[in-house]
């Protein structure tokens, strides 16, 4: 059989993380090839690699038998690999015609000539067997359509070679069907198709051949006539060396955050949290794990009042906070650390000192009369630097110029300094080198100390199971399973991570 | 009779307008805002004066056209590839243009709002309608700039709509990211939209100096750049729509000269009618018409 795609010890280096370390993959022409893994395993840089939009730092890279250098996007489409985004590049102003030929357009002298360009996309459909209304504006399809457009998109320009980049995300069920039967289609007329995914039922059905990557590597190939969902799982979440965390067993205290039937829709009316139950008590961190964009983002806004819930009830020390305005939820006693800290934790531009009182600045110790007591603002934050070891030039400078990790020491320091009653930390490591995670774990190890209530939100599921003391799993908006960390292993929780049945994988 | 000079006179309100607004239809189509349309054509107006009385009334379109241009690509430096704020930079522009036609005005006519008097492109009549009696004012002794503007409408919309080029302006200006993963170069479709435009004001310019009042005047552009940017709005970003738009201006603006003739209502409020238009325009019409999606925002790679 001719290999489409071989890649030989490709490694991509990140500062501080190899997103790919020395992968081997060998991908067949005509074959629907699978790769699974988890969120930062390490599928969405191979495949950028694959598409020209990043270089390898090692490693090589064959198409069709030879050597290949693929230093840009438009190299891989003269190398017939097209790449379908998992965010779409369509213009939605645009017919989906439009949309289709531009930038590889057929005309005559200056003119367009439509009728070419329409016939030719009119043979892919008939060749394909893809229903699509050529003169529809992007704005008025369905997200199955769109997607149809972006795989005609790369079709129009010869693709041999379809990277298609976790096309299911946005589907609903019904579409996946007839994306997997457009794919099969494709197949017969000999393309090739990579198909980059973490729902394993998806894969078990679709592919021929499936790639496991965990960590940057390579865990293993398998064909999914001799492989188990279960037997995937463990082969993504692997055995994990758990951290170890100084966590003393501690007397808990009352209720201080509690959640009855959380809903909370997107303006489309699609429950993105749908029936959230849990309650969480002073000195204690409730740990939910789950593959992101199943309901987690949304958790946290309801809570700290980002989103309003459309049913059930949060109540914040005994407090229901469903007429309350940020502030006032915040005046409560709530700490948030958001998961994206540039667009929700900090104002870039600000400087650090600025960044320290967001949200602070109408309270006493800040203030002077009605204006801002900057000399108690300015040592507040010399304090917290010193305290959490900011490493900064000046508490002056934009804080935009700070790493990542000392970037979220200001948010903690600014969030944990009040003695809040209840924390809300949403992916707090991500993006973080290993010492800046550790001390993110220790401070918030500490609030547990002092009797806060926390909320921790991570796709990492090791994290998650060391540093909770109860685990509570969310699959499509609703906790799925909950567990002590002890009394459960990572492939059990992962098999409900991925929407595996109750008793599938029940804690031995 | 009286009508036929009513629009005979709106029309040669409207060509300025008009040929303004079609340059603003390129430039917004790019993706990017040119509030500096009206000192484009201040310095046609001024550069078009310029190159007529030395070489003579084609020269002078001609001079006007590249120094409106030349304005244009100073905007297109800072706003495509210095990322300025786009009206920022326009109001720089209208700032440069006023200064800079004052000095040179001085220094060259030794007059500082005017220039000496000046001929226009030779006038002609167009055969066959001629003859006909009630069209008369609208088709004799007419500027040939004003058959210039009205061809520029269908071409302009075919450039738009029916070519690649026009096909890939309009990407840039709704999706430049979009474009840009396609191959498609966006900071050059935006130096191109931008300098239409910056073509069209200044030959708009030389309209009013030349064929209009046949010299230069300090201010003779009335803030008909802004105008012509509402018209454009008015007109939904379309070239056919402009023209509609701007008839309408210029109808407005010939009628307010004839109320005035009349004397019945004091003239200053008359002569607000243009501009109480397009404010009414901008304020009522604005929610209903949608730009392009991207007009406005810098384009930077790497960002989402």
């Amino acid at each position: 059989m001719e290999k489409a795609v071989v890649l030989k010890g490709i490694t991509k280096r990140f500062p501080g993380i190899v997103a790919n370390d020395r992968i081997d993959l060998e991908v067949e022409k005509g074959e629907i090839h699978a790769i699974v893994g988890e969120n930062g395993a390490g599928k969405s840089t191979l495949m950028k690699i694959l598409a020209g939009i990043y270089q390898p730092d090692e490693g090589e890279i064959y198409i069709f038998g030879k050597r290949e250098k693929i230093n840009s996007p438009g190299r891989a489409i003269e190398l017939k690999i097209g790449m379908v985004h998992q965010h779409f590049m369509l213009v939605d102003r645009f017919t989906v015609l439009e949309n289709i030929i531009l930038g590889a357009e057929k005309s005559s002298g200056i003119a367009l000539d439509e009728k070419r360009c329409r016939k030719a996309v009119e043979e892919l459909l008939a060749l394909y067997n893809f229903s699509l209304n050529l003169d529809a504006r992007v704005e008025e399809i369905s997200v199955g359509q769109a997607q149809r457009v972006e795989i005609l998109k790369v079709l129009y320009r010869g693709a041999d070679i379809l990277v298609l980049d976790e096309p299911t995300a946005v589907l609903a069920p019904q579409e996946v069907r007839e994306l997997f039967n457009n794919l099969r289609r494709l197949k017969s007329e000999g393309k090739t198709i990579i198909f980059i995914s973490h729902k394993l039922e998806e894969v078990l059905e679709i592919a021929d051949r499936i790639t496991v990557l965990r960590r940057g590597k390579v865990e293993g190939t398998a064909i999914p006539s001799q492989v188990t969902k279960e037997d995937l799982a463990r082969m993504m979440v692997g055995k994990p060396v758990m951290m170890r965390f100084d966590k003393e067993p501690l007397d808990v205290g009352e209720v201080l955050l509690s959640i009855e039937d959380l809903v909370v829709k997107e303006s489309s009316g699609r429950p993105l949290v749908n029936g959230v139950s849990l309650k969480i008590r002073g000195g204690e961190i409730y740990g939910i794990a789950g593959i992101e964009g199943n309901g987690q983002k949304e958790l946290a806004e309801a809570i700290i009042g980002l989103r309003t819930a459309s049913a059930g009830r949060i109540r914040i020390c005994g407090r229901d906070i469903a007429d309350l305005s940020i502030k006032e939820i915040r005046d409560l006693g709530v700490a948030f650390i958001p998961e994206d800290r540039h667009r929700q934790g900090l104002v870039l531009p600000m400087k650090v000192w600025e960044n320290m009182m967001l949200g602070y600045h109408t309270k006493k110790d800040f203030l002077k009369g009605r204006s801002l007591n900057l000399k108690a603002i300015r040592g507040f934050t010399k304090n917290k630097v010193e305290e959490y070891g900011v490493r900064l030039s000046s508490i002056e400078q934009p804080i935009e110029g700070l790493s990542g990790g000392n970037q979220q020491k200001v948010i903690l320091g600014r969030e944990l300094s009040r003695g809040p009653k209840v924390i809300v930390a949403s992916q707090p490591t991500r993006g973080l080198d290993v010492g800046a995670a550790e001390f993110v774990h220790k401070e918030l190890l500490k609030m547990r100390k002092k009797g806060s209530a926390i909320l921790f939100i991570s796709a990492d599921l090791e994290e998650v199971l060391s540093i909770s003391d109860r685990v509570g799993v969310i699959y499509n908006g609703k906790i799925t399973a909950e567990f002590r960390p002890e009394e459960v292993t990572p492939e059990d929780i992962g098999v409900y991570m991925l929407g595996g049945e109750k008793g599938a994988g029940e804690a031995k | 009779m009286l009508v036929g000079e009513l629009l005979a006179s709106s029309l040669r309100m409207a060509v300025p307008i008009l040929l303004t607004a079609l340059g603003a239809v390129f430039t917004e189509r790019s993706g990017v805002v040119n509030i500096g349309l009206e000192g484009m054509m201040i310095v046609g107006s001024f550069w078009g004066a310029l190159g007529a009385y030395y070489y003579g009334p084609y020269f002078g379109l001609i001079i006007a056209m590249a120094a409106g241009m030349f304005m244009a690509l100073i905007h297109a430096i800072n706003t495509v590839t210095f990322r300025v704020d786009q009206v920022v930079s326009g109001v720089a522009i209208n700032i440069l243009a006023y200064g800079s036609t004052r000095f040179l005005s001085l220094a060259i006519f030794n007059m500082a709002t005017t220039s000496p008097h000046v001929s226009g492109l030779p006038k002609i009549n167009i055969p066959v309608l001629s003859g006909i009696e009630p069209l008369k004012p609208l088709v004799n002794d007419i500027s040939p700039v004003i058959i210039l503007a009205l061809l520029l409408v269908p071409i302009s919309s075919f450039v738009i709509h029916r070519t690649v080029f026009g096909l890939r302006l309009r990407s840039v200006g709704e999706n430049p990211l979009a474009a840009d993963t396609l191959g498609i170069n966006v900071f050059k479709m935006k130096y191109a939209g931008v300098l239409l435009s910056g073509i069209f004001a200044g030959l708009s310019g030389a309209y009013l100096a030349l064929e209009h009042t046949g010299m230069y005047v300090e201010g003779m552009t009335q803030g008909q750049g802004f105008i012509a940017l509402a018209a454009m709005i008015f007109g939904n970003w379309e070239p056919k729509g402009a023209l509609w738009a701007s008839l309408l201006f210029g109808f407005s603006e010939a009628l307010s000269f004839r109320v005035v003739e009349g004397g019945v209502v004091p003239y200053q409020f008359i002569k607000m009618i243009p501009y109480v238009l397009t404010l009414l325009v901008l304020t009522g019409v604005v929610k209903k018409s949608t730009g392009p999606a991207a007009s406005g925002v810098p384009y930077e790679r790497g960002l989402k």
